[in-house]
């Protein structure tokens, strides 16, 4: 795993020590570690001169950057209205019963997060879903458990 | 009103004989003045959804005299019912390239940000080596210009301008007052100009074709053609370019069930037309203006779903940094809950209406400011629905 100083001086090489590299640099800690932690986001105050609680009230304005631990591979499904008129109802329960976990949580092996997210542009393929960066389009429950599985092969 | 039957138009993703490389020289031919004049001539307004005059934005921008200035380009695409602008850059991204190249060679800027939505992150690899190549022609003819990507992180409200600015800066994606407007202080609080994708790509064929071909499409208020993402209970979901000013019964006709009772047009933050007005309504600026979002319905879905998935949406979307929008997403969507339970009687909906038109005047920002369109439509149009 790539130490966390590192991520940091690589995006400050190419954008600077100021507060315009902050963004890039949540994205690329949680790209690795798929969570942002306190000791890293103290880090990261220290690296660009902001305060900790500037950089903790910045990151938990942006959905993607959790502040609290995430499985390996982060689900999320697309609820907005044409997924959801397409059967991402489905699609949700059968990622619950698959994984054994709610909305929201992650699995004991830390494998995989559930969760919902607002649309993802893809509304004339849906339901759809991310995993981490991916992203799968015209979702049925057959193609949700092959490609879970797929995962936890992997 | 001047309306347009159905007609498909291929300009955006058009690629045969479009060597961007053939444009940008004819273009650094021209004094940057004259770009800018065919640019007002042709009419084209933004494509983002709020349509102001593309080579005005142009103007005001050049003639600030700051040093340093700025194009953006906005892939921040989140509006529900949206999907065109991955589709142009995943398609067409030199034409998207071009056309920031083109505008930073109008208004002097040296350097281009494509600001691009988190969820769209698969597309990184691809996308940063094709920007690498075009820097890199750029650099060949000679141009003072560089591209750069930036990443949003799943916040929907940093595809409004000022949100995107701070978030660019690495703040919270709060909403700045205006004026000042991004011509004046945007990026950095310099002059900036910022423009939707498609936008961009319009000016490339614009300085490719000329302004009068683009004109001849469209009506006067709504010049040339625009990119639609339809969705919802139609059989041919999808993108399509289409000339501007078309009568959304010429639409359904084309993209219905047959059994379409309501379109909404310009994504969660746009306008529900029923099927009683589809003959009076006109897709454009002088009739219903939108980014491109179409979404279909038809008589099987409840507009009560329809509406609560969009205020459920903006609650959870609203930055929360001003009372009108944080509280009245809130309300409004507890208030609809309310009504369909029996706990609040139906007129409890016009007291809804009355926030919803509170927060049009109140909110700081096109969020807050947009929730009554969808409200107020859906309501006055299916108010059955809601209580019962």
């Amino acid at each position: 795993m790539t130490d966390v100083k590192e991520l940091i001086q690589a995006k400050v090489k190419c954008i600077g020590a100021k507060r315009e590299a902050l963004m890039p640099i949540l994205q690329a800690i949680v790209e690795e570690k798929n969570y942002l932690n306190e000791e890293d986001m103290i880090q990261v105050a220290e690296a660009l001169d902001l305060s900790t609680a500037d950089v903790y009230g910045t990151a938990t304005f942006y959905t993607f950057l959790d502040t609290v631990p995430r499985g390996k591979y982060v689900i999320r499904v697309c609820k907005t209205i044409s997924c959801h008129m397409a059967g991402k109802d489905e699609i949700v329960d059968t990622l619950k019963d698959l994984l054994k976990v709610d909305l929201g949580e992650t699995t004991p092996d830390k494998n995989f997060t559930l969760m919902q997210a607002n649309c993802m542009g893809w509304c004339h393929k849906g339901p759809v879903m991310l995993v981490n960066d991916d992203i799968y389009t015209e979702l049925t429950k057959d193609k949700v458990i092959k490609i879970i599985h797929d995962y936890m092969g992997s | 009103m001047e309306n347009k039957k159905f007609k498909l138009v291929d300009i955006i993703f058009e690629t045969e004989g479009c060597d961007v490389g053939v444009v940008l020289d004819r273009v650094l031919k021209r004094t940057p003045d004259d770009i800018i004049m065919d640019m007002i001539d042709s009419g084209l307004r933004g494509r983002g959804g709020a349509g102001f005059p593309t080579g005005l934005k142009w103007k005001f921008t050049r003639s600030e005299s700051a040093y340093d200035k700025y194009i953006i380009c906005n892939a921040d695409e989140g509006e529900p019912g949206t999907f065109k602008d991955r589709e142009i850059l995943e398609k067409v991204p030199m034409k998207v390239f071009t056309g920031m190249a083109i505008a930073g060679y109008a208004i002097d800027a040296k350097e281009g940000f494509i600001y691009i939505r988190g969820e769209y992150r698969f597309l990184q690899k691809k996308l940063q080596s094709q920007i690498d190549e075009f820097n890199q022609m750029l650099e060949n003819k000679g141009l003072d210009f560089k591209i750069a990507l930036r990443w949003g992180s799943g916040a929907y409200i940093c595809g409004e301008e000022s949100a995107l600015f701070e978030s660019m800066e690495g703040k919270r994606g709060e909403p700045r007052n205006k004026p000042p407007y991004p011509t004046v202080a945007g990026f950095r609080n310099k002059p900036t100009v910022i423009n939707n994708v498609e936008t961009l790509v319009y000016a490339t064929m614009i300085n490719k074709y000329g302004a009068d071909k683009f004109k001849e499409l469209g009506t006067r208020d709504s010049r040339g053609s625009k990119v639609f993402s339809v969705s919802g209970d139609t059989p041919k979901a999808g993108i399509y370019e289409l000339e501007m000013g078309l009568q959304v019964s010429e639409f359904v006709k084309e993209f219905g069930d047959g059994d379409t009772k309501a379109v909404q047009i310009g994504g969660a933050g746009g306008t529900c037309v029923p099927r009683k007005k589809f003959e009076d309504m006109i897709i454009g600026y002088e009739g219903v203006p939108t980014g491109g979002s179409m979404m279909i319905f038809n008589s099987s879905r409840s507009m009560y779903n329809v509406l609560h998935d969009y205020l459920e949406f903006f609650a959870e979307e609203s930055c929360g940094q001003c009372t009108p929008c944080r509280v009245g997403c809130q309300q409004l969507l507890k208030g609809i809950e309310a009504v369909k339970r029996g706990e609040r009687p139906p007129s409890y909906l016009d007291d809804l209406k009355s926030l919803a038109a509170s927060m049009k005047i109140a909110s700081k920002c096109g969020l807050g400011q947009s929730v009554a369109n969808p409200f107020s439509t859906i309501i006055d149009n299916f108010r059955e629905e809601v209580i019962y």
